[in-house]
This record gives structure tokens, C-alpha cells and sequence, in this order.
């Protein structure tokens, strides 16, 4: 087994070792606790005011336009990241083609600042 | 060893992807498939792709089932737990899945793609990056024109609402 | 020791495993136990700055205050509202804890110690598997604000989930500029190319815009809009109470920890001591004060969240999201290419 492997099974049983470690505390809390609910106490939590209706509903859209803006870039940056480890052993042309994707990239980032898409309204 | 993580990453992956198209609940199904992620993850190690197994991470459970989760929970879920299928759909449903089965049956009788040589580093992030400098070169390029098309796509959805007082009141 | 016990550690299989148990026990109650007295750290600090005293009576300077809250919290009734998601709501906090536990696994505090390396698993991503992990911290954040199905929260958990997205973008970007001038994305690699000079130096605005970008990931003042006092409540953990409450607390001081010790790891040396060749102290204290030097640059790290924290006001919304989006993106991308240009001269000349 390599030492990469042997790394990747460590923290396959770290991952194990956080979830108990996450909850421990609410599973020793749940032992400790006291419990005596009442309708006040498992009411919505509004400021006094009483609730009207679940908060399950159509919600304003524009988080998700963030979210599509993060997906572009996110896949940017793993793309960009191999790169940028190879790019010493590869040379000055390397550079140029690292050039042209982050220039293709930074020409729709232009584009979306032109037409006022990056500004919260 | 490696041959039982192997199975056990193979079945928790088939069984997380199972469950992800039975549940009713639409956050919990996006939740298993960001589950399902992680086991595929498992897999890729054990190819020894571990570029691929932190990117598979990184963009699917991390991004894409993030923009999911907005989705769902923006939108009205509520509606689609009661939502039936009609036979029409079913009958698509069947047909599209079985496309596939028959595309991924033909691709394994081949066997040309999975017979590949177990490499004994080539995952590592530094090979990946010079096979995009090498090889694959022009795919690289094209994926940056991809995302610029799909930046096209955010700009066209943004622009919607055009007049000032059309738009959604801020939060 | 037995000798059934030695003979059992002399198996390869089982020492790798024993050292790997050590090290992550040791990992994660230093962690936990950080955790907690940064809290109190946070609290004393912030007294100080307000001309106050803070928590000072729970044993010598208060040091046993976090014992006394964490008894505190367990003991706390349970309240379950009647209106929530029961399954993800209780989930939502084992969520948001887990990732910054996970992150650590790769960070090296220390050189060699003994002939061990004081790293848990120095991976080939380093870098890319603690972003991979902490952008799973936006689930137990979203999940807790959708499961609690109340409109504070889930305002809160929307607007703390969009703005954890739009500066995961430009930190990943920053990072770049790194990994183009050290050639591996392994931590330790890092830190040994630090050996002359820090990266601080060589990668200026690198280290600035990650700086900034996680103040905003650990949603630390100026960038606390997911929990604006007078707009949201509490954000997204308004309805949580007791250990639950606890626990997204707790995680948001362990990941202020981990993105200092990223910080370190990164622009400051990690274990590196400046100015001193501790090799000639001989190895064992030639790794104890590489742990030291780790640690004293963390600790000034989390000093200097606190102090940021209680001295800048909160940002508006779309402010906020203007300086990801419009600044820090762009200023990124373009110290790739300054980057990338510099690199190429170099390997031409």
C-alpha cells in the first residue's frame, strides 16, 4: 500500500472519529436533559409576534442566481488549479494557454460587471 | 483490503443512488446524492485518482448540490412531495433509463475504457495538470469557452426583471 | 510495556494505526480545548476593548468558565419546536462541526517529532481537500435554516449560505497564486518552500485576499450578516437552543481556528522559526519549537480575528456581496495571470 493510500484511509476513519466526536455532546445532552414541552415553548420564534403560515414558500430567486455564478467558478478554479502545480514543469508556452482560459473567464466576468449582473438589488 | 472497500464503496454507492431517486422529499434526496458523491469519491481513491476524488468533492457535493439545495428550498417543496407522476412520464421515465442501460452495457462489453492500466501515481494533482497542458490541450480551452457560455446563460436569467420597479424586492 | 504489547506495535499495519489513533486523538482534544478557550479569550479580549472586566470569577481569571457553560448547556432543557423538520434540524449541527475536525488532517503543526511526522495525513491535494470539506460547512448552515421552517432563520441561512459561496470563489483563486509559485499543493511542500522567506512576501495580495476571504467564511464581524442582531435575530440558529446551539457555536470557533492555522500554514511559514537555525539544537528540540512557532503564529492569528471583530461595524448586504463579486474576484483572477506572467520570465531567463 502506498503512502497516499495509507493517508486516504486515515482520514476515511477520521471522517468516522468527527461525525462521533460532532455528536457526542447532543447525545450525552439528550441523557442529561430535562424535558417538559408546552405548546408556548415549541411555538415559532418571531419577536412575540405571532407566526402566520410555515416559511416553506417561494422565496426570493436571486440566491440562486449567486449559486449558478459560484458553480461557473468553482469549476474554474479546479481547472486552474492542476495548472498552476504543472506550470513549472512545463514551460513558457504552458503560460500562454493559462493565459487565454483565465483571459476567456475574465471576459464574461466583464461582461456580467457591463450588464450590472454582479450588483444585490 | 482494497478489494473490499472497493465492493463496500460499490454498494453504498449504488444503494445511496437508489435511495435518491425513491425519496419523496426533495432536500432529502438532494442530501443522499451529496452522500452518494462522497462514496463515488471512495472509488476514485481507490483508482488512485485523488485529483478526481477532491474535485468530485469539491464540485458536485460541494457546488452543484449546493445550487440544488437553493433551488429546492427557494422554490415551493412542499408542491413536489405531493406530485405524481403521471403514466406518460413513467413510460419516458422507463424509456430514457433503459437508453442508458443499453449505452453503459455497450460501453462495458467493449471494455476498452475500464481496461485501463492501473498507473501507479498518475492521479496525483501535478499529472493532471500536465496532461491538460499536453494532451489535452484544446479540451481545456473549450471548457473555458463552456463556462463563458454558461455565464452568457446567468446574464440572460439575471436580466429578466429590466425595469427597476419590476424587480424583487431586496432581502 | 508487555511484550505481547510491543510485539503487537512492531507490526507495520498496527504502529502506522496506533500512530494515527495518537495523532488524531491529540488533534482533536487540543482542537476542542482551543475551541473553548477562545471563546473565553473572545470574551476577556472584547471586555478589554470595551473598557470592561468580562467573565472573571469561575476560578483564577475566569479560566474555568468554559467548563461551567459547557455543564451549563447540557443541562439546558431540550425544546423541540412543533413546527420543524425534526430529522435535519437535529442533524444540522452534527453537520456544521464535522468539517472543520475533518480540515485539520492535512494542516502540518510541527517538522518531525521523535521520527514522526506531525502531520495526520499529508495528502497530495492538501490544499484542495480542505476546500473540498469546508465548502460542505454551507449544508449544516442551510439545512438548519430550512429545517427550522421560521422566517428569521431561514432568511439567515440563505444570506449566510450565499455569502459563504461568493468568497469561496476568490479564496480559491487567491490560493492559486501559491501553488503556481511552490509547484504542489501538498501542505508540507508548502511549508518547506517557506524555508528563506515567507509567502507573505512573495504573494502580497495573494495573502490579502485570502485574508479577507476568511473573515468572511468563519462569518466573523464585518462580515456576521448571517446573524445581524437587529435584522435577523440570531440567523440562522435562532431556533436552536442547548447543546444544539452549542455546537454551531462551537463550529464557528473551530473554523475561525482552522482558517488560521490555513493562514499560517500558507503565507507565515507554518512551523518554520525565522531568523534561527533550530537544527543545531538537536532534533527533538528542533521539532518542539517548530510546534512552538506553529502555535504562537496561531494564537496571534486568532487574537487578531477577535481584535478585527470588535473593532470594524458590519457591512450592508450588498456591499458585501459587491466586494466579492466585484472586487476581490477580478483582483484575484488578475494576480493569477501577474503571477503566471512573472513565473514564465523566470523559467525563460
Amino acid at each position: 500500500m502506498s503512502t497516499y493510500e495509507h493517508g486516504y484511509l486515515i482520514v476515511g476513519c477520521l471522517m468516522l472519529v468527527a461525525l462521533v466526536v460532532a455528536s457526542t455532546p447532543l447525545l450525552l445532552a439528550a441523557c442529561l436533559r430535562p424535558r417538559k414541552p408546552s405548546a408556548i415553548k415549541q411555538a415559532t420564534y418571531e419577536c412575540g409576534i405571532e407566526s402566520k403560515g410555515d416559511s416553506w414558500i417561494q422565496f426570493k430567486a436571486q440566491y440562486y442566481l449567486y449559486a449558478l455564478a459560484f458553480v461557473i467558478f468553482d469549476l474554474e478554479t479546479i481547472f486552474l488549479i492542476p495548472c498552476a502545480v504543472a506550470l513549472n514543469q512545463v514551460g513558457f508556452f504552458a503560460f500562454l494557454e493559462m493565459t487565454v482560459f483565465v483571459g476567456v473567464l475574465l471576459l464574461g466576468l466583464v461582461w456580467e460587471w457591463s450588464k450590472g449582473v454582479l450588483e444585490w438589488r | 483490503m482494497e478489494a473490499a472497500l472497493f465492493h463496500l464503496f460499490s454498494f453504498l454507492t449504488l444503494a445511496g443512488a437508489l435511495l435518491v431517486i425513491t425519496r419523496r422529499d426533495p432536500v432529502n434526496a438532494a442530501m443522499l446524492l451529496v452522500l452518494t458523491f462522497f462514496f463515488m469519491a471512495g472509488l476514485f481513491v481507490l483508482a488512485h485518482a485523488w485529483f478526481l476524488a477532491a474535485a468530485q468533492i469539491l464540485v458536485y457535493a460541494g457546488a452543484i448540490m449546493v445550487l440544488f439545495l437553493f433551488v429546492i428550498m427557494l422554490l415551493d417543496a412542499k408542491e413536489e412531495t405531493r406530485r405524481c407522476f403521471g403514466r406518460v412520464a413513467g413510460v419516458g421515465a422507463l424509456a430514457v433509463g433503459g437508453a442508458l442501460l443499453a449505452a453503459l452495457a455497450g460501453v462495458i462489453r467493449d471494455g476498452r475504457l475500464w481496461r485501463v492500466p492501473a498507473g501507479d501515481a498518475e492521479g496525483t494533482t501535478a499529472a493532471v495538470g500536465r496532461l491538460l497542458f499536453n494532451t489535452y490541450l484544446l479540451p481545456f480551452e473549450v471548457a473555458s469557452v463552456l463556462l463563458l457560455a454558461a455565464t452568457v446563460g446567468v446574464i440572460v436569467l439575471i436580466r429578466a426583471p429590466r425595469r427597476p420597479d419590476d424587480a424583487p424586492p431586496s432581502a | 510495556m508487555s511484550p505481547v504489547f510491543s510485539n503487537l506495535l512492531a507490526q507495520p499495519g498496527v504502529a502506522l494505526a496506533a500512530e494515527a489513533a495518537v495523532k488524531i486523538a491529540v488533534v482533536i482534544v487540543v482542537l476542542m480545548g482551543m475551541v473553548a478557550y477562545t471563546v473565553l479569550a473572545e470574551r476577556r479580549i472584547c471586555a478589554l476593548i470595551q473598557d470592561r472586566l468580562g467573565p472573571n470569577r469561575v476560578g483564577a481569571f475566569g479560566l474555568l468558565q468554559p467548563i461551567a457553560d459547557s455543564f451549563k448547556l447540557l443541562l439546558k432543557e431540550n425544546v423541540l419546536p412543533g413546527h420543524v423538520n425534526r430529522f435535519w434540524y437535529v442533524l444540522a449541527p452534527t453537520i456544521a462541526m464535522a468539517p472543520p475536525l475533518l480540515t485539520l488532517a492535512v494542516i502540518p503543526f510541527g517538522n518531525t517529532l521523535a521520527g514522526f511526522n506531525l502531520v495526520i495525513a499529508d495528502l497530495d491535494v492538501g490544499v484542495l481537500w480542505i476546500f473540498s470539506i469546508a465548502s460542505l460547512g454551507v449544508y449544516g448552515i442551510v439545512l438548519a435554516g430550512w429545517a427550522s421552517n421560521s422566517k428569521y432563520p431561514f432568511l439567515g441561512g440563505m444570506r449566510s449560505a450565499a455569502q459563504l459561496i461568493s468568497y469561496e470563489v476568490p479564496m480559491g483563486l487567491s490560493v492559486v497564486s501559491v501553488f503556481l509559485l511552490v509547484g504542489s499543493l501538498k501542505l508540507s511542500n508548502v511549508v518547506a518552500y517557506q524555508a528563506g522567506t515567507w509567502l507573505i512576501f512573495k504573494a502580497p495580495l495573494a495573502f490579502l485576499i485570502f485574508l479577507v476571504s476568511a473573515f468572511a467564511e468563519t462569518n466573523r464581524l464585518p462580515f456576521d450578516l448571517p446573524e445581524a442582531e437587529q435584522e435577523l435575530v440570531g440567523g440562522y440558529n435562532t431556533e436552536y437552543g442547548q447543546m444544539k446551539f452549542a455546537l454551531f457555536f462551537l463550529a464557528e470557533y473551530a473554523n475561525m481556528i482552522v482558517a488560521s492555522a490555513l493562514i499560517v500554514t500558507l503565507f507565515f511559514g507554518g512551523w518554520q522559526v525565522p531568523f534561527v537555525r533550530v537544527e543545531a539544537f538537536g532534533p527533538i528540540l528542533a521539532g518542539a519549537l517548530g510546534v512552538a512557532a506553529f502555535f504562537v503564529k496561531l494564537l496571534a492569528f486568532i487574537v487578531f480575528f477577535i481584535w478585527v471583530r470588535w473593532t470594524l461595524p458590519r457591512f450592508r448586504y450588498d456591499q458585501l456581496m459587491r466586494l466579492g463579486w466585484r472586487v476581490l474576484l477580478p483582483l484575484a483572477l488578475l494576480n493569477i495571470v501577474a503571477t503566471a506572467l512573472a513565473l514564465a520570465l523566470k523559467l525563460r531567463a
